[in-house]
């Protein structure tokens, strides 16, 4: 049976119920603060205005307010003096271009109304590695941060772009002439163009260095692969040609080598005549990997290189060397080698231990097995930067032998462990940073040199070997910016625009005799013939380290015993490198793990915590509180507070990059702490002390305990691959029955429905199908959703206090391993008592669940019932259904009473407690002039006091529909779609139309694994979801 | 597309000149003469019919040429004249220009070559399908003396409409005589009851008087049902009366602002017919009906440059003339350098038509799709001097249209499934909007 697990949201549901319990009856969990509006008792009682008098002004005010209202505002409508062709207000125009920040690398399609950028959308003609993930669809909002450098700047006074090309050739010739060295220090640009045009200043000024630095270094991994294969490069993967999967350490579903392996991972999740990939992770932090994992060992940094020596030794051969792993894990890895050998060329292993023989290793292994997945011959391009030369350029820096240190993407101050070392070398030296803010390192450079949006740059990338893509500008810069390259065609005394360079650079190699034009609509070019670039990375074989001949036992034999806890550092999510700090959706996106926003945290293992002393605390308001603990690597110490996380490995810690930023961001986006300086050698795994910190308590922004949904079973339902294989439907998914006549009759039969049927078999029934096998959780939906329906942004207070917006949320279950089929007895018992603290207390003991749960992700939106409990309690019928299938929101008609939220069984729908645009009290994009840009002009802006929830993206609906009847045609499958079903890349979510017989989604409608949420309530959804289906099988 | 644009400067001009016409029957009479000669007698080449002349120059020359301005070529009253006067040059020489100016200019031809930088080199379209006698009869046309502007006096709203003026008398003279009756019978009572009052005098007749009742008013206070009643009804229709005060709140029908330029609705929709979606091309395709661009108003302003229409004594020729300009200034146009100086400034219109954020309206559903006219919402634009919202733009008003309205189905392959179906459901021959799903809140508000 499928209700055979019992699903928890946190530790704290199955330690102290009672706070959960009050959640469970409690949608809203705070009163309305009418103290702020109405003021304080004591100021009340000594006023001087009695109450009549008050009641005087009161009907004085009201009188004056409303006649003031009588006169409507002039409305003012300039338009074009000359309109360009191609825009025609009111119609979005789209462009492809390529955002390459450094850390994000991914093909995308910009939604432009009236000239101005609003949305990200993913190019569907580019599948080079990397859709949109959440990072990429916020970027948008970048372009309209009010801390940008609107120009160029010296100590913080504007200069003219002269002035600093003047000041800037004038330095350069100095230090030609002393001899010092002149340093470009610069992100992964992956651009041919950009290559070429550093080695032609180069040539003019001589002396010249280029460092490629990768905030979060992949450098291990690179040096590997030059060594085996004398390029520098990643090594691809092709994660849909893979059936067995072994990741050791490797968070492929994030950001491991540059991210966007998810969606060929999840075409072989989701099973196809009985078959699907199996996936089995070895970690220590609990990653999005290991949560789609069919199987996760939890293990620390350095036991993960043990167990990957000895898959080396038992796939390879030669022998293992190192220390003896724990029985459980050696038999993990025993069965994963095995695993791996009979899926033979379906195989494949990837690790991301930041250690060159555990790189070259995993080399070795994919070769051995031949696996079809691994792709030697195109590299991945999106990671430069090498680490050996950042260090280097740090202590020249120091010993003042750089003249000139150029910088551009980078923010070493901010990103670098030694960065008071970096700070003092910048003193020694004429220094200009190409930046949008004033961060950390810009405000210490002498110039500030205001750099372009991607979304204003033009720009080339090699996203992998022979795969171009095109960055084009979609808006006029908005500010006095210049982006590097075009800086350097003007330090080089090069008079050509840097579009003209990049065409020329494009028309002498990479297009072979292609459309420029055509490579620029499509935003990517496949190369017919491999261009070669210059070595961009300065980084000779001779420089990098080479792998030990027998890399796998120096592997083993590296692992010496340790002391105190193993970090592993990583990056979020939402917050990536950290470069996008200043971007609130970012900031309130919760992380799909630990459903934490605004925060980074210590992850700790339940048992460690109580080693430690470590606790987790709920308010009575459902939010979280933390220990602080102090965090100490080579004696170097930052406090941080702690979330206990289940499934972390014993004896390990994970913290994440990304926090911490303290310059060139409003003042409630510094959250959390920076994970850099924690970050030295650059090495992902540390050996740290922790200790806790005596006193208050942290308070995290978690939305995990929030809208429960009243602890109903039959939520997620998920079966095993065998199961699923060989028994019936009724089985593994069966629809919930009641008795009429004493007879169990299926809830969805007409007989035991409260309603009447409306006939919707006529024109459009829209139905999102969300596939839970498919779902990575990786909440690019969360995003997109933000985005096309202007979801205001609502601040750390207000999320705690679980008013947070998201329309759409990504609901994470930890599930108890499947060690308890002989208590399935019992448990069934139990689960009819849910609720009662008795039996989570009971299963609290028969189970250990925290040390190593699955985990499931569960998109949950407005299901748009088609028998809505919402819209039966609505006593002004603010909320309708269509006929379309979609349950509609009139704002302009509600009145606030939230009963529609009180009677939601899905808790989806969210109130305005507050004006969260043009509101001081609400600082983010909504409060400013240039933020406000990036609202949809379709979708209305809530005001305060109404309730809004998930439209099922009428608005495009409605825009494919007319754009069908005026072309006077029928509208073909895909061609619906929601912000959610397009972002999602990974293929979980597919919107469309059940009324067309043919579409895909009226197919998964009858499919097997299709179920409604809350099936027994009768409500009918019109969301349906796949029963999550894992591949447990050991063989 | 930029042809058609031409095309309509010249239909533009055409309807200019014909109103011109209109105002001057005169002319109209005269040439008529002449049109009549044309056709009676066989003139000689060499003189040309100034009738087909006109007809020929608007067609093709107008568009770059006035009589009497300067425009994107010279002006050309008199050409013939002034070239053989000046320049010495022969009809000739004019033949082989108007055919082929760039021939002319190549050849070295002096004065051509003079012309052409005069123009910014820009060269004369060809016009190699005009014979010698249309050229003829365009200098004939051009030959022709220039009428004098009709005086000041009768220049004022000098074709009246048909207006019910005699109608308006009659009802007045009978309204008056009606008056004068009642005036008189009034008159003759007081004048009877006075005769009376002196005989009864006279006869001594003792009136009775009329004894001191209780005031009517004091009754009606001391009666508390009435009080109650009129209390009642006091309050019900203050509150109807407040409740439609309140209703009409932010309800703008009538709402006619004074715009930066005076853009008359009448002149450019109602006697020029320019189609609505000329300007407001963006209502096919839209959600706005967009405002033009001025590079929009350019396409016929560059050649029209002055008002020749009706006017009143509020909107005189002068006036319109002065928009113009103020048109000129925004887009940043020299009409006598006639080029674009480059230093505009937008204009900022006062916008009329203003639905509130939470109401989603698609002009392009309703133009496109559904066929509307535009004056179904607008009202009668093109009789408007200065526009004004027609229509309430209330909720209601919008629901009472699609409640009626039927679907525009035809040759739509999007809605035969849908129609087929949904009026066999209802039972209906054609379906109206609301019956397609138009009164549901999400298809307006989201």
């Amino acid at each position: 049976m499928s209700s055979n697990k019992k699903y928890w949201k946190s530790v704290e549901e199955l330690n102290d119920s009672s706070i959960v319990e009050t959640l469970k009856q409690n949608e809203f969990v705070q009163e309305i603060p009418v103290d702020e509006f109405l003021g304080d008792k004591e100021a009340l009682e000594g006023s001087s205005t009695t109450r009549r008098d008050f009641l005087k002004y009161v009907g004085f005010s009201t009188a004056a307010a409303s006649l003031a209202a009588c006169e409507g505002p002039v409305k003012k409508s300039i338009p074009y003096i000359v309109q360009p062709q191609e825009i025609i207000p009111g119609v979005a125009n789209y462009y492809a271009t390529t955002i390459a920040d450094g850390f994000d690398f991914a093909s995308v399609l910009v939604k432009t109304r009236e000239g101005r950028p609003i949305k990200i959308e993913n190019n569907t003609m580019a599948a080079t590695n990397g859709s949109a993930n959440a990072r990429v669809n916020a970027s948008v909002l970048g372009l309209y941060d009010s801390l940008r450098v609107q120009g160029p700047k010296k100590d913080g006074a504007s200069v003219s772009w002269d002035d600093l090309d003047a000041e800037v050739i004038k330095q350069l010739t100095k230090a030609a002439e002393a001899g010092k060295d002149v340093v470009l220090l610069t992100q992964t640009f992956a651009s041919p163009s950009t290559s070429k045009l550093i080695s032609e200043f180069k040539e003019k000024y001589g002396n010249v260095r280029h460092v490629v630095y990768d905030a979060v270094s992949e450098s291990a991994a690179l040096d590997a692969y030059q060594a085996k294969y004398g390029e520098r490069g990643l090594a691809n993967y092709d994660f849909s040609k893979a059936m067995t999967i072994v990741s050791i350490g490797a968070d492929f579903l994030g950001d491991w080598q540059g991210g966007g392996f998810d969606s060929g991972y999840a075409k072989n999740r989701v099973p196809d005549h009985g078959k699907m990939s199996r996936h089995i992770q070895f970690e220590s932090n609990m990653s999005l990997s290991g949560a789609n994992a069919d199987k996760r060992v939890p293990l620390t940094p350095s036991e993960q290189k043990l167990a990957l020596a000895k898959l080396h030794s038992l796939i390879v051969g030669g022998g293992y060397a190192g220390k003896q792993l724990p029985a459980k894990v050696d038999d993990a890895v025993k069965k994963a080698a095995s695993q791996l050998k009979k899926a033979g060329s379906n195989g494949l292993v990837v690790s991301g231990i930041q250690d060159l023989n555990a790189q070259t290793v995993v080399l070795e292994i994919n070769e051995a097995l031949a696996s079809k997945a691994f792709d030697s011959k195109t590299p991945i391009k999106t990671r430069q930067g090498s680490d050996k030369d950042v260090a280097t350029l740090v202590s020249d820096l120091k010993a003042g032998k750089v003249g000139v240190l150029i910088m551009s993407g980078v923010n070493p101050v901010y990103t670098l462990p030694n960065t008071a070392d970096f700070a003092e070398g910048l003193k020694n030296t004429f220094s200009v940073a190409f930046s949008m803010k004033a961060d950390e390192t810009s405000t210490l450079a002498n110039y500030i040199a205001a750099a372009p949006h991607y979304l204003e740059s033009w720009g080339d990338v090699e996203l992998k070997k022979g795969h171009y893509a095109l960055t084009q500008p979609t808006i006029r810069p908005l500010f006095s910016t210049r982006q590097f390259q075009e800086s350097l065609l003007k330090w080089t005394g090069n008079d050509v625009s840097y579009l003209d360079y990049i065409k020329d650079a494009w028309g002498t190699g990479i297009l072979s005799g292609g459309s420029f034009n055509q490579a620029l609509h499509d935003g990517v070019f496949v190369g017919t013939i491999a261009v070669e670039t210059e070595d961009t990375t300065d980084v000779s074989s001779e420089d990098t380290e080479t792998p030990a001949s027998n890399a796998a036992s120096a592997l083993a034999r590296s692992v010496k015993g340790t002391e105190g806890l193993e970090l592993t550092l990583y990056s979020k999510t939402g917050m990536g490198d950290g470069q996008q700090a200043n971007n609130p959706w970012l900031q309130e996106f919760p992380d799909p793990i630990t459903r934490t926003s605004w925060d980074n945290y210590l992850t700790v293992s339940k048992a460690d915590a109580e080693k430690l002393e470590l606790v987790n605390e709920n308010e009575a308001t459902g939010a979280l509180n933390g220990s602080y603990a102090n965090v100490t690597v080579n004696g170097n110490t930052i406090t941080v507070p702690v979330i206990i996380q289940p499934g972390q490995a014993i004896g390990s810690v994970g913290l994440s990059f990304g926090y911490g930023r303290k310059a060139g961001l409003k003042e409630e986006m510094m959250t959390g702490v920076n994970a850099y300086a924690l970050y030295s050698n650059f090495n992902t795994v540390q050996n740290v002390s922790v200790q806790k910190v005596d006193g208050k308590l942290h308070e995290f922004a978690c939305v995990q305990l929030h809208n429960t949904l009243m602890g109903r079973g039959d939520i997620l339902k998920e079966t095993t691959l065998e199961v699923f294989n060989t028994k019936d439907k009724k089985y593994w998914n069966a629809i919930p029955t009641v008795s009429l006549d004493h007879e169990p009759v299926e809830v969805t039969s007409q007989d035991v429905d409260l309603w009447d049927e409306f006939d919707r078999s006529i024109g459009h029934h829209f139905n999102l199908s969300i596939d839970l096998n498919a779902c990575t959780g990786c909440g690019a939906c969360v995003i997109a959703c933000h985005a096309e329906n202007n979801v205001p942004v609502v601040g750390k207070e207000e999320v705690r206090r679980s008013r947070d917006m998201h329309w759409l949320r990504i609901d994470r279950y930890y599930s108890s391993a499947e060690t308890f089929d002989g208590d399935n007895a019992k448990k069934e018992e139990m689960s009819g008592l849910w609720g009662e603290k008795g039996s989570l207390g009971g299963f609290g003991e028969m189970e250990d669940p925290a040390e190593n749960p699955q985990v499931a992700f569960q998109p949950v939106m407005c299901q748009h019932c088609n028998h809505a409990p919402c819209e039966t309690v609505c006593p002004v019928a603010a909320t309708s259904h269509g006929r379309q299938g979609q349950n509609h929101m009139a704002y302009n008609r509600c009145v606030g009473t939230r009963y529609c939220a009180n009677n939601c069984p899905y808790k989806v729908r969210r109130f305005n407690w507050f004006l969260y645009a043009e509101n001081d009290e609400f600082d983010y994009y909504m409060n400013d002039d240039l933020g406000r840009m990036v609202l949809n002009p379709d979708v209305v802006v809530r005001s305060r006091g109404v309730m809004e929830k998930c439209s099922m993206c009428i608005q495009m609906t409605q825009k494919t529909i007319l754009d069908a009847k005026r072309d006077g045609r029928e509208i073909k499958d895909g061609e619906f779609k929601t912000a959610c079903s397009a972002a999602c890349s990974s293929g979980a979510m597919t919107f469309g139309d059940i009324n067309d017989k043919g579409s895909k989604v009226a197919k998964l409608k009858e499919d097997n694994r299709m179920y409604h949420l809350l099936e027994h309530v009768g409500t009918k959804p019109n969301v349906q979801y796949q029963t999550k289906v894992r591949n447990t099988t050991e063989a | 597309m930029k042809k058609s644009y031409q095309r309509l400067e010249v239909n533009l001009t055409n309807n200019m000149k014909q109103v011109i016409h209109r105002n001057l029957s005169k002319n109209i009479l005269r040439f008529g003469l002449i049109i009549l000669l044309a056709f009676t007698t066989s003139l000689s080449a060499q003189d040309g019919d100034p009738a087909k002349g006109k007809s020929l120059f608007n067609a093709n020359c107008a568009a770059c040429h006035k009589l009497d301005k300067k425009m994107t070529g010279p002006a050309l009253r008199n050409v013939e004249q002034r070239l053989a006067d000046e320049q010495g040059l022969d009809r000739d020489w004019i033949y082989a220009w108007i055919r082929n100016s760039s021939a002319v200019i190549k050849s070295g031809d002096a004065y051509a070559n003079k012309i052409y930088e005069e123009y910014n080199k820009a060269a004369m379209t060809a016009f190699p399908q005009l014979s010698d006698e249309d050229i003829d009869n365009i200098l004939a046309y051009t030959a022709q003396e220039k009428t004098p502007p009709p005086s000041g006096g009768n220049g004022n709203v000098t074709v009246n409409p048909v207006e019910p003026i005699d109608q308006g008398i009659s009802n007045e003279i009978i309204l008056g005589a009606l008056a004068i009756l009642f005036i008189l019978l009034a008159a003759g009572l007081y004048l009877v009851n006075k005769t009376l009052r002196r005989f009864a005098a006279a006869q001594n007749i003792e009136l009775p008087e009329a004894t001191k009742r209780k005031p009517l008013w004091k009754a009606f206070v001391e009666n508390q049902f009435l009080m109650l009643v009129v209390a009642i009804f006091f309050l019900l229709s203050s509150a109807y009366f407040v409740y439609g005060y309140l209703m009409q709140i932010d309800i703008n029908q009538g709402y006619q602002p004074v715009q930066p330029i005076h853009f008359s609705h009448k002149i450019h929709a109602g006697d020029n017919g320019i189609d609505c979606k000329y300007c407001h091309s963006s209502a096919r395709v839209s959600k706005t009906s967009g405002i033009p661009s001025l590079n929009v108003c350019m396409n016929c302003h560059k050649s029209i440059y002055e008002y020749n229409g009706e006017t009143t004594a509020e909107h005189s020729k002068e006036f319109y003339d002065g928009e113009i300009q103020k048109l000129y200034a925004a887009v940043g146009w020299s009409d006598s350098e006639q080029k674009y100086t480059g230093e505009s400034k937008p204009v900022k219109w006062v916008r009329i038509h203003n639905l509130p954020d939470f109401v989603y309206f698609n002009h392009s559903q309703h133009v496109s799709v559904g066929g509307q006219e535009c004056q179904t919402c607008h009202g009668p634009v093109e009789e408007m001097e200065v526009l004004y919202q027609h229509a309430p733009l209330t909720m209601g008003w919008c629901i009472d249209c699609h409640r009626t309205t039927n679907v525009k189905v035809e040759d739509n392959e999007y809605y035969e499934k849908i129609h087929a179906e949904l009026s066999k459901k209802y039972g209906v021959e054609k379906l109206t909007v609301a019956e397609m799903g138009g009164l549901e809140c999400g298809k307006c508000h989201y």
